[in-house]
């Protein structure tokens, strides 16, 4: 276990304590959509409860069309949800709309630049539309510009900008009043691996300065590596919540797969054995080795497969594989291969929903 | 005061991106200009019925008609520019910050009834060496109320944009809205032309009181009631439309 696991799991352990930053009940939306003069009602959202604490870097992974944008729309003000309620730096979303505009940023999924116009300008408008003063407001367009490393294009017009160089422009847009909470709707969507492991260090950074990230994705590692802890959304409905480690824990343990040699293969196949005569005599041995170890302490389940495989769940991989290997080899069993699978957020994914988030 | 100076901030935002691109300032007044030099001529005998019959006297009722249509045919069409506004994204980040939302609907009518200003007084100077003649201090206040009329209209057009939200519809909406308001209100011919009963339709159109006191103006009779009139109805007329508008701007832009 690495030192950031520990580390966002023991943000996760201090939740008690916590201050929270964003708190929701029950939030709900739905939509109605005509046609052909018939009105249908879309769910966009069920129902979300949620708490995130300050100083967190929270994120909402699901498919497309799970709700994210929704839930982030109703969070920012923008949408008024059909019920429930939500607490966002300390102001009631409903009843005090524009103290929660204070408190917050929001960097849309599309972003939202004006073509002829340049950063420095946007910066500076941005920062007074938050009521900062005019020299200030130029101060930290000077300084924004500088932190999201665009202080080489910052005088030009923003259409002329690449998709890397336009989402720091969208992300500096939305943290320049230095809010206390930051939505960013899939950040890195659309940018290449470069480019997107860049932008994690810069959420990273909006951490270290004291703000809290909530943020949507629906890619898997970038939930696994850049989010404390991640809410799994799915049809407008939480379905798992937790740090990645944990809800990766929580699904099975470690699986090991370990495959065993043919017994006297060498023999069998001087004596124009079929393959199937070998496989035959592959999954048996298998089946021995698997009732051996389903017998040992560490191993949860063990399992024989008809291809001669044999997947043993355990829970902790690295520490079961020496003593698989030592069970097998005094029963006089000989394996070619041994392999451990983690399991990955997609299986928490499958675990709950009964679809892998890679095929949606 | 906070309201006061968002607006100002939104309105050197659209002033700055009208003088990047200037062009389309120019390009509205080309026709107006088509107008007044083809149709005033043609107008002349119809309109010498009302008046003396000078050429002078055209102009005097021609113009102040062609400078509403300029204020409100232009003014109506302003919403498409806030459908790519509001395609980009640009608006709703501005929704996500605490500034005014009549701001937002404002700063952009303020640029607006400047394009219109710059644009009447290119027609006005054009229509000086035909003939017309106008008092500076009639002409101003007839600046002024084409400032109200180009306010209703711009705000109108941004509310039913926000509504129909689609721009291929939104087209046909506009259009509709427009026609029956310009031909309602003797723009370009005098209402008083027209038969009785349609006069009585135009008397409820806010409009038509508008066009009134333009030419009350510009025929010199700052003191004639259509005057007065027609710039309380405009007022009046501001005051709802940037309220509907701006209501709409903060609930349902998507
Ligand atoms: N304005 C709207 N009118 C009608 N339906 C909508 C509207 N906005 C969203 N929806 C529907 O609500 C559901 C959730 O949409 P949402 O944009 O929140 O998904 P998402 O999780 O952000 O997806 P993506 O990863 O594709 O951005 C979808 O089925 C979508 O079609
Ligand atoms: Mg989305």
């Amino acid at each position: 276990m690495n030192e950031a696991v520990i580390q966002a799991e023991g943000r996760a352990a201090g939740r008690a304590e916590g201050r929270a930053m964003i708190e929701a009940r029950g939030l709900r939306k739905s939509f109605q959509t005509r046609k052909r003069g018939k009105t249908t009602a879309v769910d966009a959202v069920v129902g979300i409860d949620l708490r995130v604490e300050a100083g967190e870097i929270f994120g909402f992974l699901g498919p497309n069309g799970a709700g994210k944008t929704t839930t982030l729309r109703m969070f920012a003000t923008l949408l008024p949800p059909d019920g429930g309620e939500a607490v966002i730096a300390g102001a009631d979303l409903l009843r005090k709309p524009a103290e929660v505009r204070r408190a917050i940023g929001y960097i849309a999924q599309g972003g939202g630049t004006w073509d002829d116009v340049t950063a420095r300008q946007e910066l500076v408008l941005q920062a007074r539309m938050h009521g900062i003063g005019k020299a200030e407001a130029q101060r930290r367009a000077a300084q924004s510009l500088e932190a999201f490393e665009l202080a080489d294009y910052g005088d030009r017009n923003c259409k002329t900008y690449s998709g890397g160089q336009r989402r720091r422009v969208d992300i500096a847009l939305g943290v320049v009043h230095r809010p206390k909470v930051v939505f960013l709707d899939e950040p890195t969507t659309g940018l290449d691996p470069q480019s997107r492991a860049h932008m994690w260090d810069m959420v990273r950074k909006l951490r270290e300065e004291g703000m809290t990230v909530f943020l949507t994705t629906h890619y898997l590692d970038e939930a696994d590596a850049l989010c404390d802890r991640i809410a799994i959304i799915d049809a407008g409905r939480i379905v798992a919540e937790g740090t990645p480690a944990a809800l990766k824990r929580e699904i099975s343990g470690d699986v090991v797969t370990v495959r065993v040699a043919a017994a006297d293969a060498e023999q069998v196949g001087a004596a124009q054995s079929t393959a199937a005569q070998s496989t035959a005599a592959q999954v048996t041995t298998a089946q021995k080795a698997a009732d051996l170890l389903a017998a040992e302490p560490y191993a949860r389940s063990a399992e024989a497969r008809d291809n001669g495989e044999l997947r043993l769940a355990v829970d902790v991989g690295e520490s079961a594989i020496p003593r698989i290997m030592r069970t097998l080899e005094s029963a006089g069993i000989e394996l070619s291969t041994i392999e451990l699978h983690r399991p990955t957020l997609d299986d928490v994914f499958f675990a709950k929903t009964g679809r892998s988030l890679r095929e949606s | 005061m906070k309201t006061l100076r968002d607006i100002w901030l939104i309105f050197q935002r659209h002033m700055l991106l009208m003088l990047r691109s200037p062009l389309w300032v120019f390009l509205g007044v080309a026709q107006p200009i088509v107008y007044l030099a083809l149709f005033a001529p043609l107008l002349k005998p119809a309109l010498a019925s009302l008046d003396s019959g000078s050429m002078a006297t055209a102009y005097r009722i021609y113009v102040p008609g062609m400078l509403v249509a300029v204020a409100l045919g232009g003014g109506l069409y302003v919403g498409f520019g806030l459908l790519g506004e509001i395609a980009s994204g640009v608006v709703e980040r501005a929704r996500v910050t605490p500034v005014s939302r009549y701001a937002l609907v404002l700063g952009r009518s303020l640029r607006d009834v400047v394009a219109v200003l710059v644009q009447s007084a290119i027609i006005t100077l054009l229509s000086l060496p035909l003939g017309l003649f106008v008092r500076i201090g009639d002409l101003l206040l007839a600046y002024a109320l084409l400032a109200l009329i180009s306010l209703t209209s711009s705000a109108i057009s941004y509310g039913i944009a926000i509504r129909v939200s689609n721009p291929n519809v939104l087209g046909q909406v506009i259009n509709n809205v427009a026609q029956p308001l310009m031909l309602l209100s003797g723009t370009l011919l005098p209402i008083a032309l027209a038969p009785l009963w349609l006069r009585r339709v135009a008397d409820w159109n806010p409009y038509s009181w508008a066009v009134s006191g333009m030419r009350a103006l510009f025929a010199g009779h700052s003191g004639d009631p259509a005057v007065w009139r027609s710039l309380v109805i405009m007022g009046g007329l501001v005051v709802v439309s940037l309220a509907w508008s701006a209501r709409l701007f903060a609930r349902s832009v998507r």
